[in-house]
């Protein structure tokens, strides 16, 4: 009938101009991890802003998400450059072989710190140790010499030095970066500082697959992704914790006061200089065979390494980046910029 | 007659009766009183949402801008390099006349360059390149100041909290009383958070792209669920034999209409991505698979119309002769058309709200321009909207309560004009 061939009509010209589409591309295409993402939206912007190219499209996938669709080939239909909160894994590597994504420049941009948080109505110092970090939020810790289900519900059970409240921390779920990170810095390295593991002679393979999981009694609360949720809860109870990126702390330092960790508070100078524990790298890989195909991506790799985004007090900076130091700094954007190549993982 | 005791005496029949009237009156008042506290409860559940809401947005439909005269320095601003420029320094050059001590350090400076917006150099560096003949003239611009100082002139930054806590320090505070001072600071509405695109600072964040991805995304939505729906629902109630085949049909229609979204989500995800190979964030991709969900709903709402034409209508007209195709298409189809279209718009309304489908097939990227096309990337409210409300910064709080009720206000003119359609050009039988 009539409605019906012209119905056809509409949807075979849909897939004609879809056909055509996926052929090419103006815009750069930038997949990857959510604690990357607020950086590589401040670079997007002012590149477009500044070259008037369209606007790079960012998505939040989170680390592995990124990397699965990044390693998925070469083409336009696949993303230029993946955004991470850790280096590329060995697996995620051979896939990206596989699917003849073989020249890949790996761009170390900067660190970020993971702080744990309260509201700044708690009048308590707070200064944890990792072991003590540990100790509150393992589903499994040592008690008398024996490893079993984690009994501790109230800090001053940890250390009678410190308050009388009930733990409660909220947390990344499993999905995220942050979380891995957190468990990686904190919990593991919180696990080998125990008495228990160092007499025992345990090496970091037993830590790994004793140390990772976190409680689930109801004292460790996965909190979802959406940090202004937690902060809202923070300031309902304040004797309740958070565990945030540092980015995320920053903007927030009216509210929240972060958690001294081995005696040091989180600042872009101590994570700079590691004497803040809990900081990790943040990556991003530009995959090679796209430059100088996708329009101005090369332009924007050389935004991305400016000067004005990267060094200390720049635009990335103020979003919560902790910058690398000078002369790491300039051989990365000599790297970046030239395009060179890992070797591999 | 063998009446029960009670009832054989006149005076004992009406106390019965009394009695049971008594009952019968208070358990109807006992369930009006329910209905009314449900009722209520509703109400007040809406009211606590919308005040809510609208007690953390309206801050948001306002915007604090500052206006600068801007000495465009031939030095720092040629026509040749056009469009670039140094135009931050020229516009940090113009705040200096203000505060000439502030230059001695260059991040006192800095500090001070970050009072307008990020986005005044590009508003400047526009109106230049517009009329490049006014290159060492004085211009006068109206420029957003960044988020910090929107915080603070809308009172949301506490001037008593101590200053290290503060995103704005002693010193910022001062300039900026300055400026207000001199008259230069003024609260205006702000039009840009629907003109402007999204953007990585909230003053300069708007929903124009959200607003055109949701538009395009509904209209391919339509284009699609409309014809096949109403074709399906004809051809279901008017044609087809009434047998298991078509019972099974009907079962499964209604369960599709039950499937939640995020299954949609991933199918389009497997097919239309996977499969067919369509661009991710598109809304073209985004409005075939809102279209998905949208069919069953008005599948279903076109059968009910359509069943509640009066069959003498039917009777009537084949009785004088016309054919099945006549009967349907001349006479029962017109008159299901009010209902018809109000299942559509809810429908549709339902899509526009949708979010879980969207964010499987990327469309909460992060793009700050609108799309021009179906197939440009982009956004579509109800996901521009998890974005803002998964970001850090703080004026992103009220711009995503804001956002939202820009959303339910078109949800209400959507649902108002479904209500306004039925009761223009519905039929009492």
């Amino acid at each position: 009938m009539k409605d019906t061939k012209k119905l056809l009509s509409v949807v075979g010209l849909g897939a004609a101009v879809t056909a055509s589409a996926v052929m090419a591309r103006d815009e750069i295409r930038i997949v990857g991890s959510s604690t990357v993402f607020p950086y590589t939206q401040a670079v997007s912007e002012q590149f477009s802003n500044s070259t008037g190219s369209p606007s790079p499209i960012v998505e939040s996938t989170g680390t592995g998400g990124g990397m699965k669709i990044f390693c998925q080939g070469i083409g336009a239909s696949y993303p230029d450059v993946t955004g991470a909160s850790r280096a590329m894994k060995a697996s995620e590597w051979e896939l990206c072989q596989e699917n003849g994504v073989t020249d890949i420049t790996e761009a170390m941009i900067g660190f970020d710190g993971l702080s744990m948080a309260l509201s700044r109505q708690n009048d308590f110092d707070w200064d944890l140790s990792l072991e003590e970090i540990y100790l509150a939020l393992a589903a499994e810790v040592p008690v008398d010499g024996e490893w079993q289900e984690n009994p501790y519900r109230t800090w001053s059970q940890i250390n009678p030095e410190l308050p009388d409240t009930e733990i409660l921390v909220y947390g990344p779920p499993p999905t995220s970066g942050t979380r891995d990170a957190f468990v990686e810095l904190a919990m593991h390295a919180g696990c080998e500082e125990l008495d228990y593991v160092q007499e025992g002679g345990f090496d970091g393979d037993w830590v790994e697959e004793n140390c990772s999981r976190m409680r689930t009694d109801g004292q460790f609360v996965e909190a979802g992704e959406n940090d202004n949720l937690i902060v809202q809860r923070l300031n309902a109870d304040p004797n309740s914790f958070g565990i945030f990126g540092y980015s995320f702390l920053f903007e927030n330092l009216d509210a929240l006061k972060p958690v001294a960790i081995n005696g040091v508070d989180p600042s872009p100078e101590t994570i700079a200089d590691k004497s803040y524990p809990v900081s990790r790298p943040l990556f991003f890989y530009v995959k090679n065979a796209h430059r100088g195909v996708i329009p101005n991506m090369q332009v924007f790799i050389e935004e991305y390494m400016s000067e004005d985004a990267l060094a200390p007090g720049g635009y990335l900076s103020e979003r919560g980046l902790v910058s690398l130091s000078d002369d790491r700094r300039a051989r990365l954007q000599d790297a970046v910029i030239n395009g060179k190549s890992m070797s591999g993982k | 007659m063998d009446l029960p005791p009670v009832l054989r005496s006149e005076k004992g029949a009406i106390e019965t009766i009394r009695k049971g009237v008594r009952k019968r009156n208070r358990s109807q008042i006992f369930l009006q009183i329910l209905g009314i506290g449900a009722i209520s409860f509703a109400f007040l559940m809406l009211a606590i949402l919308l005040l809510s809401l609208t007690s953390t947005g309206y801050k948001a439909f306002v915007q604090t801008y500052l206006t600068l005269d801007v000495y465009v320095d031939p030095a720092e601003v040629s026509e040749e390099q056009l469009p670039r420029g140094g135009f931050d320094d020229v516009i940090e050059a113009a705040l200096l006349q203000y505060f000439p001590e502030a230059g001695e350090d260059r991040a006192t400076r800095r500090a001070l360059g970050g009072l307008p917006s990020n986005g005044a150099q590009f508003i400047l560096r526009d109106k230049v390149a517009a009329d490049p003949s006014r290159i060492g003239e004085t211009i006068r611009i109206s420029v957003p100041v960044s988020d910090p100082y929107d915080q603070l002139n809308k009172g949301l930054i506490d001037r008593e909290t101590p200053e290290q806590r503060r995103r704005v320090d002693n010193r910022e505070v001062a300039w900026f009383d300055a400026l207000k001072e001199e008259g230069l600071i003024r609260t205006k509405l702000n039009w840009g958070l629907i003109t402007r695109p999204d953007s990585r600072f909230p003053e300069l964040a708007g929903l124009k792209g959200a607003l055109i991805g949701s538009f395009w995304a509904l209209l391919v939505c339509f284009v699609i669920s409309f014809p096949l729906g109403i074709g399906a629902a004809i051809y279901l109630e008017e044609f087809a034999p009434k047998n298991r085949v078509s019972d099974l049909i009907e079962v499964n229609i209604n369960n599709l209409a039950a499937v939640p979204s995020v299954v949609f989500g991933l199918l389009a995800l497997a097919v239309f991505l996977g499969w067919f190979g369509m661009p991710r964030s598109a809304p073209l991709v985004g409005g075939m698979t809102l279209s998905l969900m949208t069919m069953p709903t008005i599948i279903i709402a076109t059968r009910a119309a359509l069943k509640a034409v009066p069959p003498s209508i039917r009777e009537a007209a084949l009785g004088v002769g016309a054919s099945k195709h006549q009967v349907v298409f001349g006479h029962v189809l017109p008159l299901a058309f009010p209902g018809i279209l109000t299942g559509t718009i809810i429908g549709l309304a339902q899509a526009l709200g949708e979010t879980a489908p969207l964010l499987l097939i990327g469309m909460n990227a992060f793009i700050t321009s609108a799309p021009a096309t179906p197939l440009d990337a982009s956004t579509a409210l109800p996901t521009q909207i998890f974005i803002w409300a998964d970001s850090p910064e703080r004026g992103f709080v009220s711009r995503t309560s804001a956002a939202i009720l820009v959303l339910l206000s078109f949800l209400i003119v959507m649902n108002g004009l479904a209500i306004f359609l039925r009761n223009k050009f519905e039929r009492k039988w």
